[in-house]
């Protein structure tokens, strides 16, 4: 039972696929990656639940076989979330330091934060993260931890995300359905960032894409710190639909042509290719130009990182990035992405690799499993932070109330 | 019912009011403004214009215009424009009196039909030249009504933009999507009615209702005047504690805006807001920065008053003005035209091109000359109006639409920019 603590399980339930990613921490804190589990998802549109039956069932599916392979039961999850209604903005939070000798306390630092965390949603929306950017004192800039530093006023920045309370309860409920507690939701685009990027890249400044199946969620680093997010409610889907409609194809067909012949530019050999379907005798039914199909896909995809250009040029970071960007999820497998990139955003554009965690070779490997394997970082992070304070009270009232659930 | 003397504050500010007129042009014009009389439109002046006796008796009107002559022998004009133009031509004296002293001037018409369609063009002439502003509120037929009503009604409209400063068009077409199977004649016809009226409404108490956030005279007259283009109007009213987010709901779901499409089009938008005494700030605002992320390209004026007895409820009116720039999706446009647009980026098409450039007499000329062509002209014209591309969403179809800066992006990119796949 104790041993539970050890184990963080990632879920992430996408509009293409549910996929469970178990890790285990060892005391040092490194990350073994020892189960995966994926199902196709269903039950899911643009990163949102509108089918809770279908989803029910995929995430089932692949629990049970993350259960089965990494010989463990789970108990909690790190649960992904994402949709068309997350945003980030930043905010400031002040506090002034009362204490007679002007020490900056730790309960000062833990008021301040608070402070920043009192924002002004819209009453239907509720906070996912509150992340600590840097905190000033008297104005001085680019404090990390002022603790034990002398100062009259305190403040910090914090990138606050939220989205709309019910939209991400669905999740929630449903995985507290199978009696599995939710730690926390955690936003995909900031766990995709946390499986890619080295704590070096995020000081540089870097920009991590993660193109899914319903969203492209994006999360911008400056000097270390998350200064901005965003998602766009398009993803793999919209191609894949784009294509159907275009070359007016079934889209089950429109997918597969998609994996086969897709490209995000448009190929010099694909010009005046094309591909023709046979029925079950043999005769040809449909012929489809592939540089159509290539085009289409490449319009689309164009388009997303335009819409992300765009909205890093209003928030004035376009020219922060120094380490570039990194694309993941399942559009970083489309041929010559980053060359369709690269000259969009202005910037060097690379496809992410998962870093400093070992395990599975096969779910390492593949840009779609980015943002499940950062939910169990996110969960190893917490671990962590959780560790340093009491592990042997957190450790007993861990256990007995996981007694108390099971029971 | 509402009388003046119920309005707070309406005497005192009788100075600083517009003065307004409105008029009913043919039979619809006549009949929907007999509605209007009804309701709460004390202080404007009105006056029905028609060649058929019949219909203006029944009318209430105030001022009875009777366009006739011999030739007609006291019945209509025969469903034909011409010669509901002509007539008007020949009593345009008689107009431009009916128009003095007024400094807004509201047509209310049904298109398609002979005196609609022939007498408002000249009547807003009439009115412009008195110097009023002219807005129109006009009705397109159903498309069941048949060819000829449609194309007479499509050239009504064209002479009209061309003379009026504003005109608000209802196409009887959309209110399909406001009724059922089991709607009667007359219901759809008192909906589609209901739909102007409202908009006519919306107009006068903007004008003349005290504001918070005053939209002024002159904003309105800055909104409609030379834009020479159809305007999309939508009239919503919702209550309870969520009124504004319900508001904003109605307002892009309304037909008359496309669902939202004729905002993203827009290129300058007026809001007009009204309340009870409990109407918050932070409702304004979230239908405002709701409107607002809808057409980010226009430039929007916004007014919001208060009147005590709307409490608990809120009623937003919106007008929708677009310059006739063309726009670039025109994906149903074969290549040619859509070539030809390019040139020519002022003019709506080829056909329309040499249409709008000449003035109401050289135009009227080429009418009687040849009719012939002037119709084969309209109907062209009509083609390239048609809504582009019902562009079926697949799987997105019944998914929340992606809406960024007013483009719905689950519609393939391709398309949206107009590339063709050749």
């Amino acid at each position: 039972m104790f041993d539970d603590s050890n184990i963080i399980v990632g879920l992430e339930i996408g509009t293409s696929k549910v996929c469970a990613v178990v890790g285990e921490q060892a005391a040092d804190g490194a990350l073994n990656i020892i189960g995966l589990g994926q199902s196709r998802s269903r039950g899911v549109r643009k990163g949102e639940i509108v089918d809770p039956k279908q989803a029910e069932e995929d995430v089932r599916n692949a629990i049970v076989e993350a259960e089965s392979m990494a010989g463990a039961e789970i108990s909690n999850v790190y649960l992904g979330v994402t949709g068309g209604h997350i945003r980030g903005f930043n905010n400031r939070g002040v506090h002034p330091v009362v204490s007679a000798d002007r020490e900056i306390s730790d309960d000062d630092v833990q008021d301040v934060v608070k402070n920043a965390k009192a924002i002004n949603l819209p009453a239907e929306n509720s906070l996912i993260h509150a992340i600590r950017q840097h905190f000033f004192v008297d104005g001085q800039d680019g404090i990390t931890n002022p603790v034990g530093m002398l100062g009259s006023r305190l403040e910090v920045d914090v990138h606050v995300v939220h989205g709309n309370t019910n939209r991400l309860q669905n999740a929630i409920r449903l995985v507290k359905g199978f009696q599995i507690q939710v730690n926390e939701i955690v936003f995909n685009g900031l766990a995709a960032s946390l499986a890619l990027l080295s704590s070096e890249q995020k000081e540089l400044g870097a920009l991590v894409i993660d193109i899914g199946g319903g969203t492209t969620d994006y999360v911008v680093y400056v000097g270390g710190v998350i200064k901005h997010t965003g998602v766009l409610a398009i993803g793999g889907d919209h191609v894949s639909n784009d294509l159907a409609y275009g070359l007016k194809v079934p889209l089950s067909r429109a997918e597969k042509l998609k994996l086969e012949h897709g490209s995000a530019v448009v190929g010099e050999a694909a010009q005046g290719r094309s591909v023709t379907f046979t029925n079950e005798l043999g005769l040809p039914i449909k012929t489809i130009s592939v540089g159509h199909l290539q085009r289409i896909m490449s319009l689309r995809l164009e388009e997303i990182f335009q819409l992300i250009e765009q909205d890093l040029e209003q928030v004035g970071l376009g020219d922060y990035l120094r380490a570039g960007v990194f694309l993941t999820g399942g559009g970083a497998r489309v041929p010559h992405i980053a060359k369709l990139a690269e000259p969009v955003l202005q910037m060097p554009v690379s496809i992410g690799q998962t870093n400093s965690i070992s395990g599975l070779k096969s779910a390492l490997d593949q840009p779609e499993f980015a943002a499940a394997i950062g939910l169990v970082r996110f969960g190893s992070f917490k671990n962590r932070k959780r560790d340093g304070k009491s592990s042997l009270a957190q450790g007993i009232k861990g256990a007995i109330s996981s007694l108390l659930r099971r029971s | 019912m509402k009388t003046n003397s119920e309005i707070p504050g309406a005497n005192p500010e009788a100075a600083h009011k517009p003065a307004v007129k409105i008029f009913g042009a043919g039979g619809a014009g006549v009949q929907l403004l007999d509605t209007l009389n009804a309701v709460e439109f004390a202080g404007a002046g009105f006056a029905a214009i028609d060649t058929d006796a019949a219909s203006l008796s029944a009318s209430s009107a105030t001022v009875k215009i009777h366009l006739e002559t011999k030739l007609l022998r006291g019945l209509g004009t025969g469903g034909d424009p011409e010669r509901g133009c002509a007539l008007a031509e020949e009593q345009i004296s008689t107009l431009k009196s009916a128009c003095e002293g007024a400094n807004v001037v509201l047509i209310i018409a049904g298109l398609g039909g002979g005196a609609g369609s022939g007498i408002s063009p000249v009547l807003a002439r009439a009115a412009k030249e008195t110097g009023a502003l002219v807005l129109a509120f006009v009705t397109l037929p159903f498309v069941c009504e048949g060819n000829r009503r449609q194309q007479q009604a499509q050239q009504g409209l064209e002479q009209l933009k061309s003379v009026a400063d504003g005109v608000i068009c209802l196409p009887n077409q959309k209110t399909f999507k406001l009724i059922d199977d089991n709607t009667s004649v007359l219901d759809t016809f008192r909906i589609t009615g209901g739909l102007l009226v409202e908009g006519v409404r919306g107009v006068w108490r903007l004008l003349t209702r005290p504001g918070l956030i005053q939209i002024h005279f002159d904003d309105l007259c800055a909104l409609v005047r030379d834009r020479h283009s159809e305007s999309a109007f939508a009239f919503v009213e919702a209550s309870g504690p969520a009124r504004s987010r319900e508001a904003v709901e109605k307002l892009l779901a309304h037909p008359l805006l496309d669902e939202g499409r004729a905002l993203a089009d827009a290129d300058a938008v007026l809001v007009s807001l009204m309340g009870g005494k409990d109407l918050t700030m932070a409702d304004v605002n979230r239908v405002m920065e709701q409107i607002g992320r809808y057409c980010e390209r226009a430039q929007i004026i916004m007014g919001a008053a208060v009147d005590a007895e709307m409490k608990g409820r809120l009623s937003v009116t919106l007008i929708a003005g677009k310059s006739n720039v063309p726009k670039a999706e025109a994906p149903a446009d074969s290549p040619d035209t859509a070539a030809a647009r390019e040139t020519s980026p002022t003019s709506g098409s080829r056909q329309t091109s040499p249409l709008s450039s000449l003035s109401m007499e050289q135009r009227e000329h080429l009418t009687v000359r040849h009719p012939g062509r002037s119709r084969r002209a309209a109907n062209k014209l009509l083609q390239t109006q048609l809504p582009l591309a019902i562009v079926s969403k697949g799987r997105f179809d019944k998914s929340e639409p992606t809406i960024h800066k007013g483009e719905d992006l689950d519609i393939p990119t391709y398309v949206r920019r107009g590339v063709s796949l050749n």
